[in-house]
């Protein structure tokens, strides 16, 4: 069986304890995240599981990137702590506020520098943005075949292809993918592991190393926010405030009542 | 004075409270309420390091500090003082036998120890006393070649759960005629040792407590620990560092989660059209709350930075062990007061840190042995 080099990509993504703590720019409409804790957003930790899983059964290598502040060094360190092998913070003043296609431009550019892949990992999206583009879109760039919503991945012909298990609203697709290829995966795919002191130990001595757009020769127009095609638009909070609304008349009335105002509110009955 | 922890152990605290949330935190209510000790658990966190965090690389531990075990021990304690307290006596056997064992003696238990496969335990205290260790009236005696020991001990924690044990018998009388005890390993396949009476304990119930019932336990010259008529020394080094570490890192978790359960109740709380968070007597008792798990913090870390430097530590643990503990009673008071009628329903766990605070008074050395050994300190 070949030993697979694998790259795993994650973001940090506002601790939810921290939430209260978000706030949202007016003016850029993007979050204001500086200052809040991050965890590593969790579905990127199942593709770290699957990687490592892979990895623990057929041998090779596991690398983790993040595009991502300096602070992301710590979450960097944590999945070196979880049994990662290698990590790279790509980080630089303009790449901030990049949308998913810059995001996507710039870790491809980073696989690329780091080396071969055959496999490339993400989490099927962030529990902060929730686009669920990022992977495709690296795909794309890097001119791999890509697939979503994976909940099982087996290695077969001795590490060249991978069966893929994907999970649709009411059945399962079985891919078979040809190596080197991106698959981003979705919470049922395994639980992963916890971290072992041993793990935190160990992650002093593994590298991590800090790529920037100078290292990467990306050209600064199609980065950070003046290279992004797409800008959010608004980001409000909805009205939620409870409002008792008594009804009053015979029971057939009110019942009568109770169902207009239910599919007025969108309810369909 | 830098007070911080490095970036290792905060990154070590946020791996054992990863797991402390998934795999405690839903259970332990049930725990408590039900008395299970949940062995299984245990395995797990053995796996992650837990079971053998002070213990040397070479013997398959993690090969760290008591302070990090104290950071485990208070992560842990947040949510389950007494699975926090099962793990914590686990760690007095290891510990009697990493710091008083034999090279073959280390070789031999501490690897399946530290990995969680086995569970420790120390048993030192007799229906005599547990502060006078000179009661003792369980007694070992050689012979053809071996030790024999009868006794029985009380209130042994992992008493009914522990595949290696060290226990303390009499084996004979000192130079002044004082009963000269030594420390032997028992495993739990030999027959001489048996689990008696399971203690119905107010608190800390996840963590089993019983009677050792020690008949004709026959064992092995490589079965006594430190050298004869070490016992003594043997127990109170474990009991007066570890065990007194111990119980102060549990206080702090216990302590913590008063706080956080008082904070977050008063937010939520409303009381004359706001939350009683407003109330100048509920802010204050959030801050004497605050204030006692600070201290306790502080007098608690800095002992074990003076036991990881190879300093002398005892007095220093004595004051966090006795501080912490009284803390935790205080703290849980007000948090039951501020909750009012909720304070007092099981389903909440205010009365839970009341009970694991005052079932952690009397472990490792009472509040007032406490005072006796820092006044002799203090006084000498």
């Amino acid at each position: 069986m070949k030993a697979l080099k694998m790259v795993v990509c994650i973001k940090p993504v506002p601790s939810p304890d921290q939430y209260h703590h978000v706030s949202i720019d007016p003016k850029t409409k993007s979050l204001i995240r500086e200052g809040i804790p991050t965890i590593i957003n969790p579905l990127d930790k199942n593709a770290l599981e699957a990687a490592l899983q892979i990895r623990d059964k057929y041998g090779g290598e596991v690398s983790v990137i993040s595009m991502a502040p300096p602070a992301a060094e710590e979450n960097l360190r944590e999945a070196l702590a979880m049994g990662a092998d290698r990590a790279f913070l790509i980080s630089d003043r303009a790449f901030a506020g990049s949308d998913t296609l810059a995001t996507s431009m710039v870790l491809a550019s980073a696989v690329k520098k780091i080396g071969p892949a055959d496999l490339i990992l993400t989490g099927n999206e962030s529990a902060d943005g929730g686009t669920s583009q990022v992977s495709a879109q690296l795909g794309e760039w890097l001119g791999y075949p890509h697939l979503m919503h994976s909940c099982g991945i087996e290695v077969l012909d001795g590490g060249d292809s991978l069966r893929v298990e994907t999970h649709r609203d009411q059945a399962r697709v079985v891919y078979i993918m040809k190596m080197p290829g991106v698959v981003s995966v979705i919470r049922s795919i395994n639980k992963p592991r916890f971290t072992s002191l041993m793990g935190v130990i160990s992650s002093r001595n593994k590298p991590l190393d800090t790529l920037s757009s100078l290292d990467l020769l990306l050209d600064k127009a199609f980065l950070g926010l003046e290279g992004s095609p797409t800008k959010p638009g608004d980001i409000y909070q909805p009205d939620l405030t409870r409002r008792c609304v008594p009804l009053e008349g015979s029971t057939d009335d009110v019942a009568l009542a109770l169902i207009q105002k239910l599919r007025a509110a969108g309810l369909q009955l | 004075m830098d007070f911080s922890f490095s970036k290792d152990q905060e990154q070590l605290r946020k791996a054992v409270r990863e797991f402390v949330e998934a795999e405690v935190a839903p259970f332990a209510a049930k725990w408590d309420e039900e008395d299970i000790c949940p062995v299984d658990v245990f395995k797990k966190m053995g796996q992650l390091g837990f079971a053998g965090v002070f213990v040397p690389m070479e013997y398959g531990g993690a090969g760290l500090g008591y302070t990090e075990r104290a950071i485990v021990l208070e992560e842990i304690a947040r949510h389950s003082a007494g699975l926090a307290m099962f793990l914590m006596t686990h760690h007095l056997g290891v510990a009697a036998i990493l710091h008083f064992g034999s090279e073959d003696q280390k070789k031999k238990y501490l690897p399946d120890l530290a990995s969680g496969q086995k569970i420790g335990a120390l048993a030192v205290t007799e229906p005599t006393g547990g502060s006078d260790l000179s009661g003792h009236q369980s007694t070992g005696e050689q012979v053809e070649g071996y030790w024999v020991l009868n006794g029985r001990k009380c209130f042994a924690s992992n008493s009914h759960v522990a595949q290696v044990t060290v226990v303390t018998v009499k084996t004979g009388t000192d130079q002044k005629g004082r009963p000269a005890l030594s420390a032997f390993i028992i495993e739990s396949d030999n027959p001489g040792l048996t689990s008696g009476r399971k203690e119905n304990k107010l608190g800390l119930r996840v963590s089993t407590m019983g009677d050792l019932v020690i008949n004709n336990c026959k064992v092995g010259e490589d079965s006594i620990l430190g050298g004869e008529g070490k016992g003594q020394r043997v127990a109170l080094g474990i009991i007066s560092e570890v065990g007194r570490a111990g119980m102060s890192a549990i206080s702090l978790g216990i302590l913590r989660g008063c706080l956080e359960e008082m904070v977050k109740f008063a937010k939520e709380r409303k009381l004359y059209g706001k939350p009683i968070s407003a109330l100048q007597a509920i802010q204050f008792s959030i801050a004497e709350t605050r204030i006692d798990y600070e201290a306790a913090r502080l007098l608690t870390y800095n002992a074990l930075t003076l036991k990881d430097t190879n300093q002398r530590c005892d007095v220093d643990l004595a004051m966090a062990k006795y501080f912490s503990t009284e803390a935790v009673i205080r703290a849980a008071k007000r948090n039951i007061e501020n909750m009012g009628g909720y304070g007092v329903i099981n389903d909440y766990s205010a009365g839970r840190f009341m009970r694991d605070g005052l079932a952690g008074l009397p472990s490792a050395g009472a509040s007032n042995i406490m005072k006796v050994i820092v006044a002799a300190a203090t006084l000498a």
